[in-house]
């Protein structure tokens, strides 16, 4: 596949479609009640970038309020108990209606039947009753915070979450209603996956994105109803006092973190996955190489789903489970290192002798290498139980998981709204100031996040408020490094939105991808593809064709 | 290469604080060895084989070899370290049995620790030097978790139930303590002081409740007088949580200006408020309940040592 | 095979031709249409089994902690009947809901044939037999209300908890109406969906070339069945 260079590039010499999904149809309606695909894909993309922005907001507010040990932001006084709040409702915004649905819903919505060569999702229908599903859900969250915020921690362990007054019974009516938008959306991929791949398109033939999404579908419905009924019990709890979870009735703290983790854990491998699903796509095409090891990289992608669900305990090591079940989930643990590191290594030898530009995407990418490294390598001395016991509850793990959650996630995440870009809107953005913004991110990122690492080794723990004054200057710098990372997304805000000043003329592909979104125009016609695409080459294969076409 | 363990790790305050300690820097180097093994490629490729008009790369799919080595490999190293973890963690698992026990009550927001002899105190706790000691923990409320950063140990602590954790102090002096498991509005002053000393003086501490407070009654520096004492007495026990100084009315009364005056009970009566009411106040709470306020003012029967009592009576009358 | 309607075509774009009403544009085929919606019921069966599944676990945990007064609880969900204590409304109300399920197979299999008639017959008796569940739901519940035997802050009853303080009974009756509550609301959801299906089938909606969501609501209700017949035993046979 020859990578095609210049912008108004057309394949094939086909005239460009005056009508594409965007301006086919106009007006309100047309997008409220929409079963496109590529349409419900953008709302989320604006939804999610929404509840970015809120949660992000409540971080800047959690940092300033660490800047000194006098707790005031710009003058007013920050209580103890707004600070917890502060970082409850940060957690939860992220974590629920951001994290898990943003590449799901945004990202994968819009490319991933076009990566198969279909019209759309296997059940358009309730692709877009997943959408409203999580704007319900948003609306209940935010009104809890309106109406008397939480202050439990985006975890809401019991005995706490059970008696303290606050909206958490709303709050965790909204993260159950939210958790149905992604069940059914991960029920969607899967059908998906299963039945509407083009003719000649066999499991292995698929894009490495789908590998990773079909993973990151299993995790959403065979873990998320878990979640649903812990909700459930929790709610229950504290309304009726059934004595499950408050030990003054009988019931067991501990046995809520079980329930919890259950889910919660398999649901960071809902956030990581996807990411990885990006990267696969970023590092061929950028290096213009065939990925190395396919098969590898698509076992480990499910490898990672089944092993998520038998590592819970590792949350738990000084909760008080038995001490068999400690070191059952420390060896585990281990376990699930590994597929990760795979990958890793297989998008490092990708790029080896391969013909690298850097663009935007690209930039994102190997931010993504490095910081995930970081990320993946300080998961290792949590899961070692000798040095777990010190770091478990302090900053040393609010460090090592934004590492993967954001610096990882969030930072594919980017790379991939860059990549996709050109394909969605049409429109190709400012590279050089692109390449800028991801600069600044990274550096923004780990001034932020590594002296968190030394806060948590030297005993600060986790949802502190106060702190001993040695730690000062750490938090100074964590908290100019929050700026950092503010900048670097205000840029990029301002840069993909400076695009939609021009007129839609990006080539159908940019980048010389070889997946089959780059075969149709940019934007995409409503129906995807003029002629039903048929498979004719393995995946990334950037072997020049003995006859070009 | 120590100043990087003392910049990243707390004072080691037990011979298993070295050995987390050695633990802990290994895993990091092992880290920084395996961070650029990944980052220098990550950034080398990139510039060694930059974009250049026609070139064809290799089609390079796979490399059995190579991907046997680097998932055997890494799965060798992981069970390595789990066995390491392992090790040390048995070790803090498991209480000698001749360790001294203190019994831990947990609430929201201090520490109520006991001696084996009975004696009680509150968020400042005392220890001899070179033996084991034992603590068996529950809470009265919700989780909390009882962390000492320099023993390097920590475990939360569950109502309803006893959970326990061990060490052997070697290091004199104090080591801090702070509640680690996210415990409602006061969390992050749910803290304290461990001191580790020598027999001598944790003998003088069981007795009388350590030296610190003789500097406040001997009239050696007029800096330090028994008011002050009560004051620093009045945070650390945790009057604080109920009681404000300044008069706003909380849990319990205000100790601005009570000294002396009358204080109207729920009775209907009136009394005076003088020392002996104070004290009463303190070793019985339940005799008498200030109007406009609940009886849920706990006993702090031998929870106050007479100095902590004579300096608390001080410092309320100092409170004009 | 009838050709009252449309036969539908194997192809791979638009043409002019003849389409199902039903075939929605996305599937190629509706074969294609009909494999991958049952494939979507499957998956969200799935769902459905580790939700209850949550409920049977935290069930199974709860009668480890009280074993005693869990054992004795149970007693209260039987009748006496002739001098003996037997559980009669949890047994007629699985042969009701085994019944239905036979009903609904009834209908799916006339659809499949073109009996419309029959068609909205059996599913009309699947949702008297589902309303018939329902009422003798009420009558027990209304029972236990009358006796105080509550979720747990709500418990009320002259029992072995209230005397001894411990939260067995509670807890035990917490469990029973939330995990019978949840199954009852499956059956509500599963009588709006069959009533919406014997409307379409009277309407004439349904035939051999297209009786999709009769099958699948079919396979929902099976779901429903055999979530009872695994909450049966453990409720109402366990002495």
């Amino acid at each position: 596949m020859e990578p095609a260079v210049t912008s108004g590039a057309r394949i094939g010499d086909r005239p460009r479609p005056k009508k594409n999904y965007l301006n086919e149809t106009k007006g309100f309606k047309s997008w409220a009640l929409t079963v496109d695909h590529k349409r419900i894909g953008i709302m989320y993309l604006i939804g999610t970038l929404t509840a970015f922005l809120l949660g992000g907001i409540f971080a800047l507010l959690v940092r300033l309020t660490l800047l000194t040990p006098a707790h005031k932001i710009f003058g007013m006084q920050v209580t103890a108990e707004t600070y917890n709040r502060f970082f409850t409702l940060h957690g939860a915004v992220m974590v629920f209606l951001f994290i898990i649905p943003s590449i799901p819903g945004s990202l994968t919505n819009f490319v991933l039947p076009l990566m198969l060569g279909a019209k759309d999702v296997a059940f358009p229908r309730l692709n877009l009753a997943s959408f409203y599903l999580w704007i319900v859900g948003a609306v209940m969250a935010i009104s809890s915070m309106i109406i008397g915020a939480v202050d439990t921690g985006w975890t809401f362990y019991t005995p706490y979450s059970t008696t303290t007054s606050g909206t958490v019974t709303l709050m965790t009516a909204a993260v159950f209603v939210l958790g149905f938008s992604s069940i059914f959306t991960g029920l969607n991929f899967i059908a998906t996956v299963h039945k509407l791949r083009a003719p000649g398109m066999g499991w292995f033939d698929m894009p490495l994105f789908v590998w990773g999404m079909y993973s990151t579908a299993l995790i959403q419905i065979l873990a998320t109803p878990v979640l649903g009924i812990t909700l459930v019990l929790l709610m229950l709890e504290r309304v009726f006092q059934i004595g499950i979870f408050d030990s003054r009735i009988g019931g067991d703290p501990v046995l809520f973190q079980h329930f919890f983790w259950f889910y919660s854990h398999p649901a960071v491998y809902i956030m990581i996955l996807p990411g990885m699903a990006i990267i696969s796509e970023l590092i061929p095409t950028f290096s213009r190489k065939t990925i190395f090891g396919y098969r590898a990289i698509a076992y480990a992608s499910v490898s990672l789903a089944l092993v998520s669900f038998i590592v819970w305990g590792h949350h738990m090591f000084v909760a008080g489970q038995s001490e068999l079940a400690t070191v059952v989930f420390s060896a585990l643990t281990f376990l699930v290192a590994i597929p990760s590191g795979v990958k890793v290594f297989n998008w490092l030898t990708t790029m080896y002798q391969g013909n690298i530009s850097l663009e935007t995407p690209m930039l994102y990418a190997i931010s993504f290498l490095m910081l995930f490294a970081i990320g993946g390598l300080t998961g290792i001395f949590l899961g070692t139980l000798s040095t777990d016991v010190h770091l478990t509850d302090t900053y040393f793990v609010v460090a090592h998981f934004h590492y993967v959650m954001m610096g990882s996630t969030v930072t594919a995440f980017i790379g991939g709204l860059y990549y996709w870009w050109p394909k969605m809107t049409g429109r190709m953005y400012n590279e050089r100031w692109g390449q800028v913004t991801a600069v600044i991110w990274f550096i923004g990122f780990n001034a932020t996040f590594l002296p968190q690492f030394i806060l948590g080794s030297r005993g600060m723990p986790r949802r502190y408020y106060n702190y001993l004054d040695q730690f000062q200057p750490l938090h100074v710098f964590s908290t100019v490094g929050s700026w950092i990372i503010g900048l670097s997304l205000f840029m990029t805000a301002a840069v993909l939105l400076a695009s939609l000043r021009k007129p839609a003329d990006a080539p159908d592909n940019p980048w010389g991808g070889t997946t089959l979104e780059w075969q149709t125009s940019s934007p995409p016609i409503t129906h995807n593809f003029e002629e039903q695409p048929v498979l004719e080459h393995e995946p990334y294969d950037y072997r020049p064709k003995a006859v070009t076409h | 290469m120590d100043w990087l363990r003392v910049w990243m790790m707390p004072p080691q305050g037990s011979e298993f604080a070295k050995e987390i300690d050695f633990v802990y820097m290994a895993l990091f180097w092992l880290s920084v060895v395996l961070f650029f093994m990944i980052a220098v490629p990550s950034v080398y490729f990139p510039w060694r084989y930059r974009f250049k008009r026609g070139r064809v790369t290799p089609h390079q799919t796979h490399n059995t070899t190579l991907e046997v080595l680097w998932t055997v490999g890494p799965l060798v190293l992981c069970v390595g370290i789990f066995f390491w973890g392992l090790n040390g963690w048995m070790k803090y698992a498991v209480a000698p049995g001749e360790a001294m026990e203190i019994s831990v009550t947990a609430k929201q927001w201090l520490w109520q620790f006991e001696y084996p002899d009975g004696s009680r105190t509150i968020n400042d706790i005392h220890v001899p030097v070179n033996k084991p000691v034992k603590f068996t923990m529950t809470s009265e409320d919700v989780l909390h978790d009882f962390y000492v950063p320099d023993m390097r140990v920590k475990h939360d602590i569950i109502p309803g139930r006893y959970t326990q954790i061990w060490f052997t102090p070697t290091v004199l002096g104090k080591h801090n303590f702070t509640c680690a498991e996210y415990c409602g509005k006061d969390h992050s002053g749910m803290k304290g002081f461990l001191t580790v000393d020598n027999d001598a003086d944790f003998a003088k501490w069981m007795e009388t409740g350590g030296t610190e407070w003789e500097d406040y009654f001997n009239g050696k520096d007029p800096t330090k007088t028994p008011a002050d004492w009560g004051k620093i007495t009045y945070e650390r026990v945790g009057c604080n949580s109920c009681h404000t100084t300044d008069g706003t009315k909380s849990k319990g009364p205000s100790w601005k200006g009570v000294y002396g005056s009358m204080v109207e009970l729920n009775n209907g009566t009136s009394v005076l408020a003088d020392e002996a009411y104070i004290r009463e106040s303190m070793l019985s709470p339940q005799a008498k309940i200030v109007k406009g306020f609940d009886p849920i003012m706990p006993t702090f029967q031998g929870l106050l040592k007479p100095n902590q009592q004579n300096g608390l009576v001080a410092y309320i009358e100092s409170l004009k | 095979m009838s050709t009252t309607t449309t036969d539908v075509q194997s192809h791979g774009g638009h043409g002019d031709h003849e389409h199902n009403p039903y075939h929605q544009h996305h599937f190629t085929t509706m074969e294609q249409q009909f494999d991958t919606s049952k494939l979507g019921m499957w998956l969200f069966i799935v769902t459905e089994i580790l939700l209850f599944g949550g409920l049977f676990v935290g069930f199974g945990l709860m009668q480890h902690q009280y074993p005693r007064e869990f054992i004795e609880a149970h007693e209260h969900l039987k009748q006496v009947i002739g001098g003996h204590l037997m559980p009669l409304y949890g047994s007629v109300n699985t042969i009701v809901l085994l019944i239905s399920s036979w009903t609904m197979v009834m209908g799916v299999n006339a659809a499949q044939t073109n009996q419309q008639k029959k068609t909205v017959r059996f599913l009309v008796l699947t949702i008297i037999l589902a309303c018939v569940f329902l009422v003798i739901k009420y009558v027990e519940y209304s029972h236990k209300f009358h006796d105080g035997l509550l979720p747990g802050i709500f418990y009320a009853h002259q029992s072995e908890d209230l005397i001894k303080g411990t939260h067995g009974y509670a807890t035990f009756f917490a469990f029973y109406f939330m995990m019978t509550g949840l199954h009852g609301i499956h059956v509500i959801v599963g009588i709006v969906l069959l009533s919406w299906l014997a409307i379409r089938a009277k309407r004439g909606d349904f035939n051999s070339d297209y009786y999709t969501p009769i099958d699948l609501v079919g396979l929902y209700w099976h779901v429903v069945d055999m979530i009872w017949i695994y909450l049966f035993p453990l409720y109402y046979l366990i002495s």
